[in-house]
């Protein structure tokens, strides 16, 4: 038995009934690493001691015959932008490369909470800015189903840990596609909540009013698990939203007759690739064949969403990233003359290129002369593509697209061309500007390469989307397979 | 393009300090990606009001006022790159 291929609950099953320890499962876990980390560099840092402490501690709780929680002795990994008390917390940033958090992101301590046993720190697009995981400021992250392609971004080293086997579960964080892109691109389930579902206390920002975290799972049970775990509303973030969560776990039945699905056309036109479009028209044919009322629609501004979005995101992030300064934590430039040339050689040396790009286009965007006909102007076209979804989703339950328009590229394809890597986010930053739930589940191979179904559902519906992506599960077997490592 | 002036001037408020190859790079891509841009102005937004947020939440105040758990001195000051006491040191300022 393979305990790095079990999901989640099939590994809660074998505890509870003691047939392996939590710490066994640890040590399969840390193993795999081990023994495939020299090939998929999904890890920043490999936390190899607190997981064996947390995985005992469950055994302990075990042994004492308590009853433990769905994900206890789950082994997760987290991704580097997530706080983390004691532990390096590096935003894949030069600038970070030595920060130790005081403090707990919110959900890394209901995890905590919730019994799971942390293997490490995973690698990610500097500051979760990029498709490919390429802008880290260490090193790439290579697919685990073709190590010389891309695992997508920005939190590429999370869905590589996950389809690696090195970990069973794992957090990322999502701004405009950020999880389930690379989801798609490593053939694993990605949830990007609605915004305002879990709190962002402790997420490092990059643009405030569209980042969310969220789980990357191997299965759409495990996604269900990990929401319930993480959600709920935080007195530390007054963005996060007083919600009554039901237990999304109860949403997984294998039924989606009467469900009515939209597929929005400007999501299969062009610059979609053809084997995703056929991936795509199969889980249509599939859902259709199963009961469900699937129908073309339309989000007709579609096309404004990159443009707005890349107005959007770096203003947002160029006002958030002026923090780091050298000042109170991170790298700091010794060799400068006042404190303000210290402030420049400390960011300029510490920043990588996507980073200072965005910040400049950001800075330019809310510049005096310009702040009106960039950034005003994209948030009220962003309340246009908000529109386009509520009127969608007064007709139908979910939307249904790609979530990539293509599957893994290779290593070094787009990097030296920004405008092209910003259009693999084609497909999901729309779903960010609007602020409602989204997820990516597997849907097909491509040469060998996974391919994305996106389903995307009103605000607080991530219930609907679940029902409809584990019927949809129920009835393939993309999930289950693993890639040649 | 947007003149290497401008990127120069954005630069300043960004506080980054550019080589002259990275000026004419991102002025070459800032160029091309505020082009692309230009898109939205096909959208007659006059009566349309922005968006900054999606969520209907507004003026969301603390439900009590309340001593919490705080960060201590030591905890906060830990990752300073240097420090005098209780206090963040940093070079010459005037």
């Amino acid at each position: 038995m393979d305990l790095c291929y079990l999901t989640a609950y099939e590994l809660h099953r074998l505890l509870v009934k003691r047939e392996v320890s939590a710490e066994e499962i640890c040590r399969a876990y840390l193993a795999r690493i081990e023994a495939v980390e020299d090939r998929i560099k999904a890890f920043v840092t490999v936390t190899a001691d607190l997981a064996l402490e947390q995985a005992r501690a469950v055994d302990r709780k075990i042994a004492a015959g308590e009853e433990v929680p769905p994900l206890a002795g789950i082994p997760v990994a987290i991704k580097d932008n997530i706080c983390t008390r004691g532990v390096r917390t590096t935003c894949s940033s030069k600038i970070l490369h030595n920060f130790v958090p005081p403090y707990d992101a919110t959900a890394v301590q209901k995890l905590k909470a919730a019994g799971t046993v942390f293997l490490g720190k995973t690698n990610m697009d500097e500051f979760a800015m990029g498709s490919s995981t390429e802008n880290s400021g260490f090193f790439p992250t290579a697919n685990p189903w073709d190590l010389e392609r891309v695992p997508g971004g920005s939190s590429g080293g999370s869905a590589a840990a996950v389809a690696a086997g090195e970990a069973a579960a794992a957090l990322g964080s999502d701004t405009g596609g950020s999880i389930r892109q690379p989801a798609a691109l490593c053939g694993v389930v990605g949830l990007k909540p609605t915004y305002g579902a879990v709190s962002r206390y402790g997420l490092v920002a990059f643009a405030s009013s569209l980042d969310q975290i969220g789980p990357l799972t191997r299965d759409v049970r495990d996604a269900a698990l990990m929401l319930n775990a993480i959600c709920g509303h935080d007195p530390l973030d007054s963005t996060s939203v007083p919600y009554n969560h039901p237990d999304y776990t109860s949403f997984l039945v294998d039924d989606v007759r009467g469900l009515r699905i939209g597929v929005p056309r400007e999501y299969m036109g062009e610059g979609i690739e053809p084997p995703v479009k056929e991936a795509i028209a199969r889980a249509v044919e599939l859902l259709s064949s199963l009961g469900a009322e699937v129908e073309e629609t339309s989000l007709p501004h579609t096309r404004y969403a990159l443009p707005t979005y890349y107005l959007i995101a770096p203003a947002e992030a160029s006002s958030n990233l002026a923090r780091y300064d050298g000042v109170r934590y991170g790298y700091r430039a010794e060799d400068a003359r006042d404190v303000v040339d210290m402030f420049m050689k400390t960011r300029s040396r510490g920043f990588g290129p996507e980073v200072k790009r965005r910040i400049m286009l950001g800075t330019y965007a809310l510049s005096a002369g310009y702040y009106d006909a960039y950034y005003l102007k994209a948030l009220k076209v962003r309340t246009l593509i908000k529109q386009d979804f509520d009127r969608a989703f007064e007709k139908f339950d979910v939307l249904l697209a790609p979530t990539s328009p293509s599957p893994a590229f290779k290593r070094g394809e787009k990097v030296d061309d920004p405008l092209q890597m910003y259009m693999s986010d084609i497909c999901t930053l729309a779903v960010n500007l609007a602020g409602v739930p989204g997820i990516s589940v597997p849907a097909g191979f491509a040469d060998g390469l996974p391919v994305g179904l996106q389903l995307i559902g009103r605000p607080f519906g991530e219930g609907m989307l679940l029902r409809v992506a584990y019927t949809f599960e129920q009835h393939t077997d993309y999930h289950r397979r693993r890639p040649p490592l | 393009m947007i003149s290497i002036k401008e990127v120069e001037h954005v630069a300043l408020l960004a506080r980054l300090e550019l080589s002259e190859e990275e000026k004419e790079m991102y002025a070459r891509q800032l160029g091309a990606i505020l082009e692309y841009a230009q898109m939205l102005n096909e959208l007659d937004t006059a009566d349309v009001p922005p968006t900054a947020h999606v969520l209907p939440l507004q003026n969301v105040w603390r439900e009590k006022d309340e001593v919490g758990r705080q960060l201590e001195p030591e905890e906060v000051l830990a990752n300073a790159p240097d420090r005098e006491g209780q206090f963040f040191k940093v070079p010459r300022i005037v």
